[in-house]
C-alpha cells in the first residue's frame, strides 16, 4: 500500500489540474497548470521514473507553460464560459471506463521489459536503460520526434506574415541594468549551461538525457534573450537552419550507415558508446535551438 | 494486484477524463490546450502505473524502461502539437496584424 | 528488407533538407518522387518483407513489415505523392524566397514520410508517432495560406485530431500494460475479450475514426481540405486520412477478430454507410469546387468500413475469396488516384478562374481540356463506372453484400453512386458551358499543372483494367480474416 504522501499527491495533482480546467480567466487557468505540472513531476519521482520527472518538470510544466502564459499574457480577454452537458458526461462515461479497464489489467497484468532491456545493453551504448531505449532499442522513434518537433516549428513560422518572412521573432529587449532580470541573467546562463550539458552527458548513465538537456539549454538561451544580452536570431539565416536539422539529420546517416555493422539503425560493434553519445549532444543542440524558437514564435520584423 | 495499491493508475483515469472535458468544453483554444495536456499527462500516469505493476524481475534503476522512453517521446510530441496550437491561437485572436 | 526504411527515410530525409535549403529545396522534388516510385515497385516485387530495426527484435525493438496491402499502398502513395509534388513545382514557381513555398517543401515531406511509415511499422507506439507527425504537418499545410478560414480550419484540425490521437494512447498504453509488447505480429491473436482489452480496441478505433473523418466525426475535413494550398489538398485527401483509415482496417482484420466484437462491426458499417450518403448530399449542395471534393472525400471513406460486417462474404455468387476486403482495398487505392486527381485539376481550374466558385468555372472546358478531361475520368472512379477502379471495388463489396445475404448494404453502394453522379454533374458541366461575356478573362496555366492530374486520373483507370496483377499482389500476405470473415 502506498503512504498517505501519495494519495495527498495524488488528490492536490487533481485538485490543480480541475481547479485548471474550471478556472474562468486564462492566467490563473495556466499557472494552475504549471503548479500541476511540477506535481506530476514528483509523482514521477515517487513511482520510480526520474527521467520521466526531469520530462515532465522541463517540457511538460516549463516550456508548455512558458508557451501558454505568453499566449495568455498577449491575449487578455476574459472568454466566455459556455455551459455544456457534453463536457461532464464525457468524462463521466471516459474516468469510467479507464478505471473498468484498468483495474481489469491491473489483476492481469503483462511482462514488463526490464530484464530484455537490461540483457542487451552492451549494445546499445548506454547504461540508462531508458537512454537505451530512446537512442537504440527504440531509436527510430525518437528520429521521428525530433522530425516532428521541426516540423512544428516550420508550420509555427508560417503563421508569421509574408512582409516579415526570414525576420527575427521579436525586439531586442529593454532591461534596466541593474535590475533583478539583468543579474539573471548574468549570473544564471553559464551556470544553466553548465548543467544542461551535464544532464546530456550524464543521461547514458544516468537520469538525464537529450531532451531534458536540451529544454535546460533552451530555458538558458531564452534568459538571455529576455535580459537582452543576445538578440533573438533571424529565422531566415542558414546557419540557424542548419543547426535545427544537424541533429536528426546526423541520426538518420548514423542509422544509415548502421547498414555496414549489420543492421539499420544498429551501431558499429565495440563503438556503441561513443556513436550514441555524439548523437545525443548532436540531438540536443537541434532540440534546444527548435525549442527556444517555438517559444519565440515567428518572425514580426524583418532581420 | 488490486487498482487502488497506489493511487496513481486511478488519479490518471480521472486527469484523463477531466483533461478531455476540458479539450471538448473549453471556452476557448488556449484553454482546451490546456485540457489537452492535462489529459496527455494523466495518460502518461496511467500508463506508467500500470506498467509500474507488470510481472518481472524489478530493475536495479527502475521500472520498466520501455515506457518510460514512450512517455517522454510523448511528452515531446504534446510540447510541439501545444505549441503549434498557440500559434494559431495567437494569430487568430490578436488584434495585431501578423506583420507589425 | 533495408528498402522498407529507406521508403520512410528519404521523404525524411527531403524534409530535412528543405528546411535547411531554402528556395533550392524544389530541386528535390523530381528525385525524391522518382526514388520514392522505384522503391515502391521494389518493395511490391518483394513482398512479403519484414525489417527489425538495429537488430533489436520485438518486443524490445521495432519491426516493419510489408504484405500485399502495405506494398499496393506504397505504390499508391508514391505516384499521387510524386504528381502532387510535381504539381507542386509549377503552382509555386521559381525565385526568392517566399513564406508559402519554403514552408510547403518541409511539411509536404514529412506528411509523405508519415504516411508511408503508417504503412510499414509493425508497433502500435511508432504508429502513434507517425500519426502525429502526419497531423502536426498536416495542420501546417491547412494553415499555409493565412486567410482567416483558412487559420479557423487549421484549428478546427488540430483539435480534432488532438483528442483522436489521445484516444489512441489511451488504447495503446492499456495493450502494452496488459501484454507487454506493441509489435502487432506478436499480438495477433493474444488480445482477449475481457474488458481491459475491449476498452483499449474501443479507444484506438474512436482515435482512427477521428482522424480518418468518419461521419459522426468528419466536420473538420471538409474547411480543411479546401482551405489548403491545391498539391496540399492533394495529398491531405488521398493520403494522410487513408494513413489512419488503412490502421483502421489493418487492426481490425488482425488484431481485434479474437476479441469476439461482432455487434460493433454491424455498428461500423452503419456509420460508414451514413457517411456515404451524408457527405454525399451534403456535397450536393457546396458552391465551391474544393469544398465539395472535400465532401466527397468523407464519403468514399465510408465505404471503407463497409468491409467489416462483409468481409468473408463469398459464396456460389463469388468464386473469389476475400471479396469484400478486396473491394475495400480497391476503393481507397483508386479513392487515393482520383481524389488527388480531382484536387490537382481543382488547382489548375482556379489558378485560371481566380476562385472557385462552380459558377465561375463557366468555359474552362475548353481553356484547359486536359485538366477538365482529368476531373472527368477522375469522377467516373468516384461515381463507381466501369472500367475504373473505384468501379471494381463497389462491385466487390456489393457481390459481397448480396452473396452473404446481408443485402441491405447495397442501399449506401449503389446510393452513393448516384449521389456522386449528381453532385460530379454540376461542375462538369459548366465545365462545357462556353464563357459568357461579363466574367471575367481566364487566366493563363502552364501545360504542366494540367498533365499530372491527368496521369492520375488515367492510372485511377487503368487500376480497373489492370486489376488482376493488383488483385493477387493485395492477397500476398492478406489477413485470415479477410477471407474467413471477422464475425
Amino acid at each position: 500500500m502506498a503512504d498517505l504522501f501519495d494519495w495527498l499527491l495524488a488528490l492536490l495533482a487533481l485538485a490543480l489540474a480541475t481547479a485548471s480546467v474550471v478556472a474562468r480567466d486564462r492566467f490563473p487557468a495556466v499557472v494552475l497548470f504549471i503548479g500541476y505540472g511540477v506535481l506530476v513531476g514528483i509523482i514521477w519521482v515517487r513511482l520510480g521514473a526520474v527521467d520521466v520527472a526531469l520530462a515532465e518538470a522541463a517540457i511538460g510544466a516549463g516550456l508548455t507553460g512558458v508557451l501558454l502564459l505568453g499566449a495568455a499574457q498577449r491575449m487578455p480577454a476574459r472568454a466566455r464560459v459556455r455551459p455544456s452537458l457534453l463536457a461532464p458526461l464525457l468524462a463521466a462515461g471516459t474516468a469510467t471506463a479507464l478505471m473498468l479497464a484498468a483495474d481489469d489489467i491491473s489483476r492481469a497484468p503483462g511482462e514488463t521489459l526490464g530484464a530484455l532491456a537490461m540483457a542487451e545493453l552492451d549494445r546499445a551504448g548506454a547504461t540508462n536503460p531508458v537512454t537505451a531505449v530512446l537512442l537504440s532499442y527504440r531509436g527510430w522513434d525518437t528520429l521521428l520526434e525530433t522530425v516532428v518537433l521541426g516540423v512544428a516549428l516550420i508550420a509555427v513560422w508560417a503563421l508569421g506574415g509574408d512582409a516579415a518572412w526570414g525576420g527575427r521573432p521579436a525586439r531586442r529587449q529593454q532591461v534596466r541594468p541593474a535590475g533583478v532580470l539583468a543579474t539573471f541573467g548574468r549570473f544564471l546562463p553559464p551556470v544553466g549551461f553548465v548543467v544542461g550539458i551535464y544532464v546530456v552527458w550524464t543521461g547514458a548513465s544516468a537520469p538525464g538525457g537529450a531532451f531534458q538537456g536540451g529544454t535546460v539549454l533552451a530555458a538558458v538561451w531564452l534568459l538571455t534573450l529576455m535580459a537582452a544580452l543576445t538578440e533573438p536570431p533571424a529565422t531566415g539565416s542558414p546557419a540557424l537552419r542548419s543547426l535545427l536539422i544537424a541533429g536528426p539529420a546526423l541520426f538518420l546517416l548514423a542509422g544509415l550507415a548502421g547498414s555496414a555493422f549489420g543492421a539499420l539503425f544498429g551501431w558499429p560493434p565495440g563503438f556503441e558508446k561513443p556513436t550514441v553519445l555524439a548523437i545525443e549532444f548532436a540531438l540536443t543542440a537541434s532540440i534546444a535551438v527548435t525549442l527556444g524558437l517555438l517559444v519565440l514564435g515567428p518572425a514580426r520584423r524583418p532581420a | 494486484m488490486s487498482l487502488f495499491a497506489d493511487p496513481f493508475a486511478p488519479l490518471g483515469a480521472i486527469l484523463i477524463a477531466v483533461g478531455l472535458a476540458g479539450l471538448v468544453g473549453g471556452p476557448d483554444l488556449i484553454r482546451r490546450l490546456i485540457g489537452f495536456n492535462v489529459a496527455g499527462s494523466g495518460l502518461f500516469l496511467l500508463f506508467g502505473a500500470l506498467s509500474g505493476r507488470m510481472r518481472g524481475e524489478p530493475l536495479p534503476t527502475g521500472p520498466d524502461p520501455v515506457p518510460q522512453a514512450m512517455i517522454i517521446t510523448g511528452i515531446v510530441v504534446a510540447l510541439a502539437a501545444t505549441a503549434l496550437g498557440v500559434g494559431l491561437a495567437r494569430r487568430l485572436e490578436t488584434d495585431e496584424r501578423p506583420d507589425e | 528488407m533495408n528498402e522498407l526504411a529507406l521508403a520512410i527515410l528519404l521523404p525524411t530525409a527531403a524534409a530535412l533538407l528543405a528546411i535547411a535549403m531554402g528556395p533550392r529545396a524544389r530541386l528535390l522534388a523530381a528525385p525524391v518522387a522518382a526514388l520514392s516510385l522505384l522503391i515502391a515497385i521494389r518493395i511490391a516485387l518483394d513482398v512479403p518483407a519484414e525489417l527489425v530495426l538495429g537488430g533489436f527484435a520485438p518486443p524490445l525493438g521495432i519491426r516493419l513489415r510489408a504484405d500485399g496491402m502495405a506494398a499496393a499502398f506504397l505504390l499508391m502513395a508514391a505516384l499521387s505523392g510524386g504528381a502532387a509534388a510535381l504539381f507542386a513545382l509549377s503552382w509555386y514557381g521559381d525565385g526568392a524566397e517566399r513564406r508559402e513555398p519554403y514552408a510547403f517543401w518541409p511539411l509536404f515531406h514529412s506528411a509523405n514520410a508519415a504516411v508511408l511509415a503508417m504503412f510499414l511499422l509493425d508497433d502500435l507506439f511508432s504508429l502513434y508517432v507517425a500519426l502525429e507527425l502526419v497531423t502536426v504537418a498536416g495542420v501546417g499545410l491547412v494553415l499555409l495560406s493565412g486567410t482567416p478560414a483558412a487559420l479557423g480550419a487549421a484549428t478546427r484540425y488540430l483539435l480534432f485530431a488532438l483528442g483522436g490521437s489521445l484516444a489512441y494512447l489511451v488504447g495503446t498504453a492499456l495493450v502494452f500494460a496488459a501484454h507487454g509488447t506493441l509489435d502487432i505480429g506478436l499480438l495477433k491473436g493474444a488480445l482477449g475479450p475481457t474488458p481491459g482489452m475491449v476498452v483499449a480496441a474501443a479507444a484506438i478505433t474512436l482515435g482512427l475514426l477521428v482522424k480518418s473523418a468518419l461521419v459522426p466525426f468528419h466536420v473538420w475535413l471538409p474547411p480543411a481540405h479546401s482551405a489548403a494550398p491545391a498539391p496540399a489538398s492533394a495529398i491531405l485527401s488521398a493520403l494522410v486520412v487513408k494513413g489512419s483509415a488503412y490502421l483502421l482496417l489493418r487492426l481490425w482484420f488482425e488484431l481485434f477478430p479474437s476479441l469476439g466484437l461482432e455487434g460493433v462491426l454491424l455498428m461500423l458499417g452503419l456509420l460508414g454507410s451514413a457517411g456515404v450518403l451524408w457527405a454525399s448530399a451534403l456535397a450536393f449542395r457546396q458552391q465551391h469546387l474544393k469544398r465539395l471534393i472535400a465532401y466527397s472525400t468523407v464519403a468514399q471513406l465510408g465505404y471503407l468500413l463497409l468491409a467489416l460486417p462483409l468481409a468473408g462474404g463469398s459464396g456460389p455468387a463469388q468464386p473469389w475469396s476475400a471479396g469484400a476486403w478486396s473491394g475495400a482495398m480497391f476503393q481507397a487505392l483508386s479513392h487515393g488516384l482520383a481524389k488527388a486527381a480531382m484536387f490537382l485539376s481543382a488547382g489548375a481550374m482556379m489558378r485560371a478562374a481566380a476562385t472557385d466558385r462552380i459558377d465561375a468555372l463557366d468555359g474552362i472546358g475548353t481553356a484547359l481540356p486536359i485538366a477538365s478531361f482529368a476531373f472527368a475520368l477522375a469522377a467516373l472512379s468516384i461515381m463507381g463506372l466501369p472500367p475504373s477502379g473505384g468501379f471494381l471495388a463497389k462491385y466487390l463489396l456489393l457481390t459481397a453484400s448480396f452473396a452473404s445475404g446481408q443485402w441491405w448494404w447495397a442501399i449506401p453502394l449503389l446510393g452513393g453512386g448516384l449521389l456522386a453522379a449528381a453532385y460530379v454533374f454540376r461542375p462538369v458541366e459548366r465545365l462545357m458551358r462556353p464563357r459568357p461575356a461579363d466574367q471575367p478573362p481566364l487566366k493563363p496555366v502552364p501545360r504542366a499543372m494540367e498533365i499530372w492530374p491527368m496521369i492520375l486520373a488515367l492510372l485511377s483507370i487503368a487500376l480497373g483494367l489492370l486489376s488482376l496483377p493488383l488483385f493477387e499482389l493485395l492477397q500476398i500476405g492478406n489477413p485470415r480474416a479477410a477471407v474467413e470473415g471477422l464475425g
